[in-house]
């Protein structure tokens, strides 16, 4: 089968006003007629030579870091904005939702905003009437059908008009950080319609989101935008997780080559990983986490030297200090030590580690600083459940039970 | 169905596309005219209220100069408010086109549609008005005896074709320039009055000998028809020259008018 949406080297240019000549007027244009072409503006291109594929059911996630092009490339293929170069095929009808409640005015009611946002959104008077009951169930706001929307509350607006867009019947839809605002259940309410409608309904989804665990939850792929071009498109594990790490290029991992080789140890890998996978895959947060320590010991005495971790947080706030000291003593040779964070216990981030090679308890013949980093990404949430970041960077399991009396 | 996105493409009115759309029309006018006349306590009255009330103050003002100066083919306060009832058309729906783009935009930035629906549904919104005001206009037609045939209706059908062609010219040209340039937004009130002393609203054409102000009164594309609506309410002869040269200039505003905005209107969203 054709993919649904077929993206070929979409660019968009946009012209860049350098010497305080931002807005457009009249003048400048009459003159520019008679002068040569105006020097104040600049090249800016938006969007350079993106494609993808997108097939029937997909749910696309669109990640990239503010300005890299994501509300470009989602306004291109909303026929909002047209591309400067490339062409994109569409096999199936697109909505876009760029905004909740385009359109609503609040001197209506909110009944008559329904219909309004309705028939802006694409849909027919019919359909619009045939979901009605629905629509208004979805939004939870029966008594207020009336009342002029100026009245609602903005969570009861931004209700009525999540629940409109709901019962698009597109076959594409295209959706903008829709889940940026409104509270908990309003957010919970949105992901649960969103998924049925990519999982149940076999609806093409594109979604753009800087909520990794949103786009982890709804996504089967992502693609990660970078100053306009298309930097990967890969499972939704892999390129958030490409997206988190940033320009840094090897991650979880670090092979040490002979500037580790000292005259009381040899360095030689430091990585962490997923349980029961490599290091090359992203790690997340609701599994067990390895951490392995692959160091030869060249003294005779293996007790005489120990290794210390300190663990850093993105803000460089010391988190914490271990040691395998007290569970695991080095061995003589070559040790592969393995550590095992139980799951859930990091929060989702990037960390930074320093190593402290200690010899007999006092003093440290070895630091090295940020000698790793590595990130920890978002894992499935139930649909459902809060899509946020919690609050620090550690959220242990610990064991609860009932008091018995 | 396969459609493909991709640079302008040909000139086209897009008309298919504007059918499909058809419900749009009616929602952007129906919203317009209920936003208007929300929170008044006299709500469509309104639309009836300005042109009377107009019509009234020039006729205290102009009627009896006008009437002793020149031949009136009906009385004064008809012939001033059947002409501004047509001239309210284009007027308002000329300042609503114009600006329509700009009060709009934050759609325009969120949402694809036909951009055409957001000039011609705010028009749409001054022929509503023009209903009203034609209400108001029958009993005092009929006060002062005019003289309707059954041309009249044609008449007035002509008529309200013509005002919007020329309102819908004039209307997409301004707010496709309105929203690159701002300074239309200056020159669209300015525009509309200066263009009322070259139109036979509250004067016949015949009020001047100067070659050149006839000439103006006559190329003014609301001029045919604000004549063949008055051609409604009496049995003279009509000034078929005014009603030519005037629907030519109509005509001309109409194609530059739509012809700019589709070449524009791609880029609405990036100038919004």
């Amino acid at each position: 089968m054709k993919p649904i949406l077929e993206i070929r080297d979409i660019s968009k240019k946009f012209k860049i006003a350098t010497e305080g000549q931002s807005y457009l007027n009249l003048r400048d244009s009459l003159s520019s007629l008679l002068k040569k072409a105006n020097k104040n503006t600049e090249e800016f291109w938006a969007l350079k030579d993106v494609s993808f594929e997108v097939n029937t059911g997909d749910s696309i996630g669109i990640i990239g870091k503010n300005g890299a092009g994501k509300s470009t490339l989602l306004k291109i293929l909303s026929k909002i904005t047209p591309p400067t170069k490339g062409s994109i095929i569409s096999r199936g009808r697109i909505a876009s939702l760029l905004e909740v409640g385009t359109g609503f005015h609040p001197e209506l009611s909110g009944r008559e905003n329904v219909f309004l946002n309705g028939s802006i959104l694409g849909m027919k008077r019919t359909e619009i009437q045939k979901n009605f009951d629905a629509i208004i169930d979805f939004a939870g706001v029966e008594k207020f059908l009336d009342t002029p929307l100026k009245h609602y509350s903005s969570g009861m607006q931004l209700r009525l008009a999540f629940a409109v867009a709901a019962f698009l019947e597109n076959e594409i839809l295209i959706i903008d950080e829709v889940l940026a605002v409104g509270d908990a259940e309003f957010q919970k309410k949105c992901m649960g319609k969103m998924s049925d409608l990519s999982k149940t309904s076999g609806r093409t989804v594109l979604f753009v989101s800087h909520n990794m665990a949103a786009v982890k939850s709804l996504c089967n792929r992502a693609l990660v935008l970078e100053k306009g071009t298309v930097k990967m498109i890969d499972s939704t594990e892999n390129a958030i997780s490409y997206y988190l790490k940033g320009d840094t290029e090897v991650l979880n991992q670090r092979i040490f080559s002979k500037q580790h080789d000292k005259k009381e140890f040899s360095l030689h890998e430091i990585a962490f990983r997923t349980k029961g996978r490599t290091s090359e895959e992203p790690l997340i947060e609701n599994f067990p986490i390895e951490f392995i320590t692959d160091i030869t010991l060249k003294t005779t005495e293996s007790n005489q030297y120990h290794l210390t971790y300190h663990l850093y947080n993105e803000m460089g706030e010391a988190m914490f200090s271990f040691s395998h000291k007290g569970s695991q003593d080095l061995r003589v040779g070559r040790n592969r030590l393995v550590c095992e964070f139980p799951a859930g216990f990091f929060n989702s981030g990037t960390y930074y580690l320093s190593l402290y090679v200690i010899e007999n308890n006092l003093k440290s013949v070895f630091t090295e600083n940020d000698i790793m980093s590595f990130t920890i990404i978002d894992g499935d949430r139930p649909l459902g459940a809060w899509m946020g970041r919690e609050p620090g960077y550690i959220k242990p399991n610990f064991n609860w039970s009932h008091l018995t009396t | 169905m396969e459609f493909e996105i991709k640079q302008k493409g040909n000139f086209s009115i897009g008309f298919k596309e504007l059918w499909e759309y058809r419900e749009l029309f009616f929602f952007f006018t129906w919203r317009d005219i209920k936003v208007k006349y929300k929170q008044t306590s006299l709500g469509f009255l309104w639309a009836v209220i300005q042109p009377a009330v107009m019509a009234l103050l020039f006729t205290f003002c102009l009627g009896k100069v006008i009437s002793s100066n020149t031949e009136l083919n009906m009385p004064y306060p008809l012939f001033a408010m059947s002409g501004l009832i047509i001239w309210n058309i284009f007027s308002s729906g000329l300042t609503n086109a114009g600006n329509s783009m700009v009060t709009n935009a934050n759609i325009i930035k969120k949402i694809y549609f036909p951009r055409l629906i957001i000039p011609i549904s705010s028009m749409l919104v001054s022929l509503f008005d023009f209903i009203m005001g034609f209400i108001v206009l029958i009993p005092v037609a009929i006060y002062y005896h005019a003289q309707v045939s059954l041309f009249s209706f044609l008449y007035i059908l002509l008529s309200l074709l013509l005002a919007s062609i020329a309102t819908f010219g004039l209307g997409t040209l301004l707010a496709a320039l309105n929203i690159k340039y701002r300074d239309f937004r200056y020159v669209i009130p300015f525009l509309i009055q200066a263009m009322m002393f070259a139109t036979p609203v509250i004067y016949p054409i015949k009020i001047t000998d100067n070659y050149l102000a006839q000439i103006l009164l006559k190329i003014n594309p609301m001029s045919a028809p604000i004549e063949l609506f008055r051609a409604a309410f009496h049995d003279k002869p009509l000034d078929f020259t005014v009603v030519i040269y005037s629907t030519c200039v109509s005509l001309i505003l109409f194609l530059c008018g739509l012809i700019y905005f589709r070449r524009t209107e791609a880029f609405f969203a990036d100038l919004a």
